[in-house]
Protein backbone atom coordinates (compact mmCIF):
# COMPACT_ATOMS: atom_id res chain seq x y z
CA UNK A 1 0.00 0.00 0.00
CA UNK A 2 1.49 3.26 -0.73
CA UNK A 3 0.57 5.74 1.07
CA UNK A 4 1.19 3.32 4.86
CA UNK A 5 1.83 6.21 6.96
CA UNK A 6 -1.69 7.46 6.41
CA UNK A 7 -4.49 5.91 9.14
CA UNK A 8 -7.78 6.32 9.80
CA UNK A 9 -9.27 5.38 12.95
CA UNK A 10 -13.05 5.07 12.91
CA UNK A 11 -15.24 5.53 16.08
CA UNK A 12 -18.48 3.74 15.81
CA UNK A 13 -19.62 3.28 19.84
CA UNK A 14 -20.41 5.97 22.50
CA UNK A 15 -18.70 6.53 25.54
CA UNK A 16 -19.27 4.58 28.53
CA UNK A 17 -21.48 1.29 27.72
CA UNK A 18 -17.85 -0.19 26.52
CA UNK A 19 -14.36 0.21 26.40
CA UNK A 20 -14.54 0.55 22.32
CA UNK A 21 -13.60 4.05 22.31
CA UNK A 22 -11.13 3.87 24.89
CA UNK A 23 -9.25 1.10 23.10
CA UNK A 24 -9.76 2.88 19.41
CA UNK A 25 -8.13 6.23 20.60
CA UNK A 26 -5.01 3.80 22.45
CA UNK A 27 -4.73 2.76 18.97
CA UNK A 28 -4.95 6.15 17.17
CA UNK A 29 -2.77 7.70 20.17
CA UNK A 30 0.05 4.61 19.86
CA UNK A 31 -0.15 5.17 15.63
CA UNK A 32 0.30 9.17 16.51
CA UNK A 33 3.13 8.51 18.54
CA UNK A 34 5.10 5.94 16.27
CA UNK A 35 4.83 9.22 13.42
CA UNK A 36 1.96 7.50 11.49
CA UNK A 37 -0.55 10.68 10.27
CA UNK A 38 -3.74 9.76 12.08
CA UNK A 39 -7.24 10.97 11.19
CA UNK A 40 -10.53 10.43 13.25
CA UNK A 41 -13.70 9.93 11.76
CA UNK A 42 -16.38 9.42 14.50
CA UNK A 43 -19.37 7.73 12.63
CA UNK A 44 -22.67 7.15 14.38
CA UNK A 45 -22.80 6.77 18.24
CA UNK A 46 -19.10 7.33 18.12
CA UNK A 47 -19.68 10.87 17.56
CA UNK A 48 -21.44 11.36 21.20
CA UNK A 49 -17.66 10.76 22.07
CA UNK A 50 -16.93 14.22 21.01
CA UNK A 51 -19.75 15.96 23.44
CA UNK A 52 -18.11 18.71 25.70
CA UNK A 53 -18.48 18.94 29.08
CA UNK A 54 -19.07 14.89 29.40
CA UNK A 55 -18.07 13.51 32.61
CA UNK A 56 -17.34 10.08 34.06
CA UNK A 57 -19.97 7.55 33.64
CA UNK A 58 -21.29 5.16 35.62
CA UNK A 59 -19.20 1.80 34.62
CA UNK A 60 -15.70 3.32 36.39
CA UNK A 61 -13.84 4.07 33.58
CA UNK A 62 -12.30 6.91 32.89
CA UNK A 63 -13.34 9.89 31.30
CA UNK A 64 -12.70 9.94 27.87
CA UNK A 65 -13.14 14.12 27.10
CA UNK A 66 -9.54 14.28 28.57
CA UNK A 67 -8.19 11.87 25.56
CA UNK A 68 -10.20 13.81 22.98
CA UNK A 69 -9.07 16.96 24.49
CA UNK A 70 -5.14 15.76 24.21
CA UNK A 71 -5.54 14.59 20.60
CA UNK A 72 -3.91 17.76 19.60
CA UNK A 73 -0.90 17.24 21.04
CA UNK A 74 -0.20 14.12 19.60
CA UNK A 75 -0.56 15.97 16.53
CA UNK A 76 -4.23 14.54 15.54
CA UNK A 77 -5.92 17.60 14.09
CA UNK A 78 -8.14 15.31 11.74
CA UNK A 79 -11.64 15.34 14.03
CA UNK A 80 -14.38 14.42 10.77
CA UNK A 81 -18.31 13.83 11.59
CA UNK A 82 -20.49 13.23 8.89
CA UNK A 83 -22.88 15.26 8.59
CA UNK A 84 -25.80 12.75 8.39
CA UNK A 85 -24.48 11.78 11.96
CA UNK A 86 -25.07 15.07 13.45
CA UNK A 87 -28.53 15.15 11.85
CA UNK A 88 -29.74 11.59 13.00
CA UNK A 89 -28.64 12.25 16.39
CA UNK A 90 -29.50 15.96 16.35
CA UNK A 91 -26.06 17.24 17.93
CA UNK A 92 -25.52 20.64 16.87
CA UNK A 93 -22.03 21.01 15.90
CA UNK A 94 -21.70 23.73 19.33
CA UNK A 95 -22.18 21.30 21.67
CA UNK A 96 -19.16 18.88 20.20
CA UNK A 97 -15.26 20.01 21.02
CA UNK A 98 -13.31 22.60 19.33
CA UNK A 99 -11.69 21.21 16.21
CA UNK A 100 -14.18 19.20 14.84
CA UNK A 101 -14.90 19.07 10.63
CA UNK A 102 -18.22 17.56 9.56
CA UNK A 103 -18.21 15.83 6.22
CA UNK A 104 -20.80 15.60 3.56
CA UNK A 105 -22.00 12.30 2.28
CA UNK A 106 -19.20 12.73 -0.69
CA UNK A 107 -16.60 13.91 1.57
CA UNK A 108 -17.01 10.84 3.74
CA UNK A 109 -17.05 8.64 0.21
CA UNK A 110 -14.41 10.25 -0.72
CA UNK A 111 -12.17 9.02 2.69
CA UNK A 112 -13.05 5.58 1.80
CA UNK A 113 -12.17 5.82 -1.86
CA UNK A 114 -9.06 5.94 -1.47
CA UNK A 115 -6.30 3.30 -0.69
CA UNK A 116 -5.70 3.66 3.09
CA UNK A 117 -5.06 1.98 6.18
CA UNK A 118 -8.06 1.98 8.43
CA UNK A 119 -9.27 0.51 11.83
CA UNK A 120 -12.50 0.24 12.72
CA UNK A 121 -13.91 0.45 16.86
CA UNK B 1 -1.66 -12.54 -0.72
CA UNK B 2 -0.53 -11.54 2.56
CA UNK B 3 -3.01 -11.46 4.77
CA UNK B 4 -3.41 -10.21 9.22
CA UNK B 5 -6.37 -10.97 11.66
CA UNK B 6 -7.36 -8.69 14.51
CA UNK B 7 -9.68 -10.41 16.68
CA UNK B 8 -11.70 -8.69 19.25
CA UNK B 9 -14.49 -10.46 20.29
CA UNK B 10 -14.73 -12.70 23.25
CA UNK B 11 -14.99 -16.40 22.89
CA UNK B 12 -17.89 -18.07 23.71
CA UNK B 13 -19.34 -15.53 23.59
CA UNK B 14 -19.15 -13.99 20.01
CA UNK B 15 -18.32 -15.05 17.14
CA UNK B 16 -15.39 -13.62 15.90
CA UNK B 17 -13.21 -15.46 17.20
CA UNK B 18 -14.19 -18.46 15.79
CA UNK B 19 -15.16 -17.37 12.43
CA UNK B 20 -11.66 -15.50 12.65
CA UNK B 21 -10.43 -19.12 12.73
CA UNK B 22 -11.67 -20.56 10.21
CA UNK B 23 -10.83 -17.51 7.85
CA UNK B 24 -7.40 -18.45 9.19
CA UNK B 25 -7.49 -21.80 7.60
CA UNK B 26 -9.46 -20.76 4.19
CA UNK B 27 -6.79 -18.55 3.46
CA UNK B 28 -3.92 -21.12 4.17
CA UNK B 29 -5.90 -23.87 2.55
CA UNK B 30 -5.50 -21.28 -0.26
CA UNK B 31 -2.21 -21.17 -0.23
CA UNK B 32 -2.01 -17.63 1.20
CA UNK B 33 0.40 -16.12 3.78
CA UNK B 34 -1.13 -15.59 7.35
CA UNK B 35 1.66 -12.77 8.61
CA UNK B 36 0.04 -13.23 12.43
CA UNK B 37 -3.08 -12.83 14.83
CA UNK B 38 -3.51 -9.81 16.88
CA UNK B 39 -5.78 -9.95 19.60
CA UNK B 40 -7.39 -6.96 21.16
CA UNK B 41 -10.40 -5.34 22.78
CA UNK B 42 -12.11 -8.72 24.47
CA UNK B 43 -10.61 -10.38 21.78
CA UNK B 44 -7.48 -11.09 24.44
CA UNK B 45 -9.89 -13.68 26.40
CA UNK B 46 -8.74 -16.25 23.54
CA UNK B 47 -5.32 -15.79 25.61
CA UNK B 48 -6.74 -17.48 28.22
CA UNK B 49 -5.30 -21.00 29.50
CA UNK B 50 -7.46 -21.37 31.88
CA UNK B 51 -11.10 -21.36 29.81
CA UNK B 52 -12.73 -25.17 30.26
CA UNK B 53 -15.21 -25.53 28.03
CA UNK B 54 -16.86 -28.39 28.28
CA UNK B 55 -14.62 -31.71 26.41
CA UNK B 56 -17.17 -31.80 23.72
CA UNK B 57 -16.76 -28.25 22.50
CA UNK B 58 -14.08 -26.39 20.83
CA UNK B 59 -11.58 -25.04 23.19
CA UNK B 60 -10.89 -22.22 20.63
CA UNK B 61 -7.47 -21.22 22.87
CA UNK B 62 -6.09 -24.98 22.06
CA UNK B 63 -6.99 -24.26 18.03
CA UNK B 64 -4.80 -20.83 17.67
CA UNK B 65 -2.27 -23.01 19.59
CA UNK B 66 -2.89 -25.65 17.03
CA UNK B 67 -2.76 -22.87 14.21
CA UNK B 68 0.92 -21.47 15.80
CA UNK B 69 2.09 -24.90 15.58
CA UNK B 70 1.02 -25.81 12.34
CA UNK B 71 1.93 -22.48 10.22
CA UNK B 72 4.12 -20.69 12.60
CA UNK B 73 1.71 -17.42 12.51
CA UNK B 74 2.36 -15.44 15.78
CA UNK B 75 -0.36 -14.58 18.12
CA UNK B 76 0.08 -11.23 19.47
CA UNK B 77 -2.07 -10.16 22.57
CA UNK B 78 -2.43 -6.07 23.51
CA UNK B 79 -0.76 -6.11 26.68
CA UNK B 80 -2.83 -3.10 28.12
CA UNK B 81 -6.01 -4.87 26.86
CA UNK B 82 -5.17 -8.02 28.68
CA UNK B 83 -3.60 -6.94 31.47
CA UNK B 84 -7.16 -4.87 32.64
CA UNK B 85 -9.67 -7.96 31.97
CA UNK B 86 -7.12 -10.19 34.01
CA UNK B 87 -5.33 -12.30 31.24
CA UNK B 88 -1.64 -12.38 32.38
CA UNK B 89 1.91 -14.09 31.81
CA UNK B 90 3.91 -15.15 34.46
CA UNK B 91 6.34 -12.26 34.65
CA UNK B 92 3.30 -10.02 34.50
CA UNK B 93 1.72 -11.78 37.44
CA UNK B 94 5.23 -11.94 39.13
CA UNK B 95 5.70 -7.84 38.99
CA UNK B 96 2.36 -7.93 39.97
CA UNK B 97 2.62 -9.94 43.45
CA UNK B 98 -0.12 -12.39 41.69
CA UNK B 99 -0.68 -16.49 42.44
CA UNK B 100 -1.57 -17.70 39.29
CA UNK B 101 -1.01 -16.50 35.20
CA UNK B 102 -3.26 -17.56 32.60
CA UNK B 103 -0.92 -16.49 29.20
CA UNK B 104 1.31 -18.92 28.24
CA UNK B 105 3.67 -19.50 24.43
CA UNK B 106 2.36 -19.36 22.02
CA UNK B 107 0.20 -16.48 23.02
CA UNK B 108 3.04 -13.22 23.85
CA UNK B 109 1.79 -10.16 25.55
CA UNK B 110 2.55 -6.92 23.21
CA UNK B 111 1.99 -3.47 22.21
CA UNK B 112 -0.22 -2.06 20.11
CA UNK B 113 2.87 -0.96 18.10
CA UNK B 114 2.73 -4.68 16.83
CA UNK B 115 -0.71 -4.05 15.35
CA UNK B 116 0.38 -1.32 13.61
CA UNK B 117 3.23 -3.09 12.00
CA UNK B 118 1.08 -6.11 11.16
CA UNK B 119 -1.39 -3.29 9.48
CA UNK B 120 1.37 -2.14 7.42
CA UNK B 121 3.44 -5.45 6.39
CA UNK B 122 0.28 -7.41 5.39
CA UNK B 123 -1.83 -6.55 2.22
CA UNK B 124 -4.98 -7.10 4.04
CA UNK B 125 -5.72 -6.59 7.42
CA UNK B 126 -9.24 -8.04 8.24
CA UNK B 127 -10.98 -7.30 11.86
CA UNK B 128 -13.34 -9.86 13.45
CA UNK B 129 -14.99 -7.39 15.80
CA UNK B 130 -18.11 -9.34 17.06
Amino acid sequence: MDKSEDLMVIIRHAPHNSNWLREGLDAALVAAAFGQSVRLLFMGQGALALCKEQQAGAPGQKATLPTIDMLEMYEIDQLNVPDQTLEELNIPLASLVNGVTPLSESQVKALFSQPRLIFNF
Amino acid sequence: MDYGLLVMGAPYSQPAPHSALRFAHAILARGHQLAGVFFYHDGVHNASSLMTPPQDELNIREAWKALHEQHGVPLDVCIAAALRRGVVSESEAARHGYTAFNLEAPFELTGLGQLLTLQQRCQRLITFAN
